[in-house]
């Protein structure tokens, strides 16, 4: 079985790439650029066609295969191809599949569920990510503000975390917040 | 209905979703005891999927799109219905400035009989030069850009399925597409053919008025089996769409309402071109020439937003005439069934019934399919 993943994001892609390998897909294909996207496709000429939902293509996608003139015109996966969770749960992670009929429900059960649990953890991967980025982002802004006090105030580093801390803690507020005041002014005042 | 989730609602980024989101963020939907959360789409498939699969509760959709979702037309049937309408035309035909140059060299381009007799003079020169063939951008199979373009190439002797190329592009996409040389012209909804205009890439031919004078273009759509779930939904929409329409029909407020729908979370383009939009007074090209049209973008005016099943019908017609689907007396049942005037009038009163469709060429629609049908002499019926 052939499958095309249409997907921008080239990590995403991989990871879904190595799971359909893993499950004995071996023809996968990717497209990462939409440009002479209809032509690609029929090069390949796959059974199953995977999409990302924030690629914009799918109305341009839906669109050819409705006046090609080729006989294996691929539709939209839908209820009466599979059940109405795993439609349900690939529109959550953000994945969409064309398929030319003659498919078994199960295997294309198979692909589907696959796709969703690789979009779940690309998503839980981007979600660290970005944690903890904002999160050293949090620590840098943190060190800043307990070096201003220590010099303002002649404070070792932990009595000026402490005092940070108590501000947060009366104020109701996160750490970083009372930081990012001191550092407000700390400049209004230079 | 204030209890419990919220009101999910899909859009894609266009002024004719103006009456859904000035509803909702002027406080209309909550005061009709609505809490409701917009979701701005990328695509129509998308828009469509998560409608059917009730991820959406309700869309901003296009008319053609909810009659095929009724008839099941390349995908499976999920029964729609459009209780109110949110928009009547809106779009207009913007062309490269390269064919627009073309376009005038062969004579007078502002009625549309002459342009598209021009259009065609230009494509049976490029065949007979052995030229690639134009290729014009809409947004879906099934809407009224789709519908509008063809009706008007057709009239000048213009075969689009065999003469030209069409493709189909998200709304956004059509610019950028048109700066790239990827495409000759575009029909699609405000105010993207102004914004083609601003970046000097294009050229604005037509309002979408004057092809077809009050053509259906976006309705809410729900699904039939949600109306059942909360039969209160639908009512209380269409009674915050009706006063959200009403509101931005009073040209006092159309600066307030062009600068709501200029944030990135709705249309975001500037709110000087979207209130362009709204007095319906476009400029066409670099040189600021300007053309006026009240009809340019309908929202509530005339009794705009009560569905008519006519609309539904002409929607059908068109299908026919392009091959997307076959006649039977219980399709044209079917896709009159989606446009429910009597929803409407239960909840906002009777409105009188609205001009008819009305194209600037060819026969009148009047419920008799094949007699319209075959006075077309381009269509590709199957």
């Amino acid at each position: 079985m052939k499958i095309v993943i249409v997907d921008e994001s080239p990590v995403r892609s991989l990871i879904l790439q190595e799971g359909l390998r893993e499950a004995g897909f071996t023809q996968v294909e990717r497209i990462g650029e939409t440009h002479n996207l209809l032509k690609r496709i029929y090069a390949i000429d796959p059974d199953v066609i995977l999409i990302d939902l924030e690629n914009p293509s799918r109305d341009t996608l839906e669109q050819m295969f409705q006046v090609s003139r080729a006989v294996r015109r691929p539709v939209a996966m839908f209820v009466d191809q599979s059940d109405t969770a795993s439609i349900q749960a690939s529109v959550d992670a953000g994945v969409s599949a064309y398929i030319v009929d003659g498919l078994k429900k199960e295997r294309i059960k198979s692909i589907l569920d696959l796709c969703i649990s690789r979009f779940n953890a690309f998503c839980k991967l981007q979600d660290d990510l970005e944690r903890a980025k904002s999160d050293l982002e949090d620590r840098k802004t943190i060190d800043r503000a307990k070096g201003i006090l220590m010099a303002a105030k002649k404070l070792s580093e932990e009595d000026a975390y402490k005092m940070m801390r108590g501000a947060a803690m009366r104020e109701n507020k996160k750490i970083v917040e009372i930081a990012r005041s001191v550092i407000t002014a700390a400049e209004m005042f230079k | 209905m204030t209890s419990g989730a919220p009101v999910r609602i899909g859009f894609i980024p266009l002024v004719d979703a103006a009456a859904l989101l000035i509803a909702v963020d002027k406080g209309f939907a909550q005061a009709e005891g609505l809490a409701v959360e917009l979701i701005r789409e990328v695509s129509w498939a998308n828009v469509r999927d998560k409608l059917a699969i009730g991820r959406f509760d309700a869309a901003h959709l296009l008319a053609p799109m909810a009659v095929a979702s009724n008839l099941g037309l390349n995908h499976v049937r999920v029964p729609l219905v459009a209780p109110v309408n949110l928009a009547m035309n809106g779009n207009a035909i913007a062309v490269s400035t390269a064919l627009y140059a073309e376009l005038a060299a062969e004579g007078p381009t502002a009625h549309p009989a002459d342009s598209a007799r021009a259009l065609a003079g230009i494509v049976a020169r490029r065949k007979a030069q052995g030229l690639e063939p134009l290729t014009f951008g809409m947004t879906f199979p099934f809407s009224m850009h789709n519908y509008q373009l063809r009706y008007w190439m057709a009239e000048g002797g213009v075969d689009p399925d065999e003469d030209l190329r069409l493709i189909a592009l998200p709304p956004p996409y059509m610019v950028e597409n048109l700066a790239r040389g990827q495409l000759d012209g575009f029909c699609v909804g405000a105010p993207w053919s102004s914004v083609a205009v601003d970046l000097g890439v294009g050229v604005i031919l037509h309002f979408g008025c004057e092809i077809l004078a009050r053509a259906p273009e976006k309705v809410l759509a729900l699904r039939e089996a949600a109306l059942s779930g909360d039969p209160h939904l639908a009512a209380a929409l269409i009674r915050a769409i009706a006063q959200s329409a009403a509101y931005i029909d009073d040209p006092q407020h159309h600066d307030e309402v062009s600068h709501i729908l200029a944030r990135p979370e709705y249309v975001g383009v500037d709110a000087k071109v979207i209130r362009r939009v709204l007095t319906g007074q476009l400029r066409l090209n670099a040189q600021n020439e300007e053309r006026e049209n009240a009809d340019y973008l309908i929202i509530g005016a005339e009794g705009a937003m009560r569905p008519d099943p006519r609309q539904a019908e002409w929607i059908y017609a068109q299908m026919l005439r392009w091959g997307q689907t076959r006649y039977s007396p219980a399709m044209a049942d079917l896709a009159k069934a989606a446009w429910r005037p009597d929803l409407f009038d239960a909840a906002f009163g009777a409105a009188a019934a609205g001009r008819d469709i009305g194209a600037f060429a060819g026969p009148v629609f009047d419920g008799r399919y094949a007699d319209y049908l075959a006075r077309f002499a381009i269509g590709r019926r199957i």
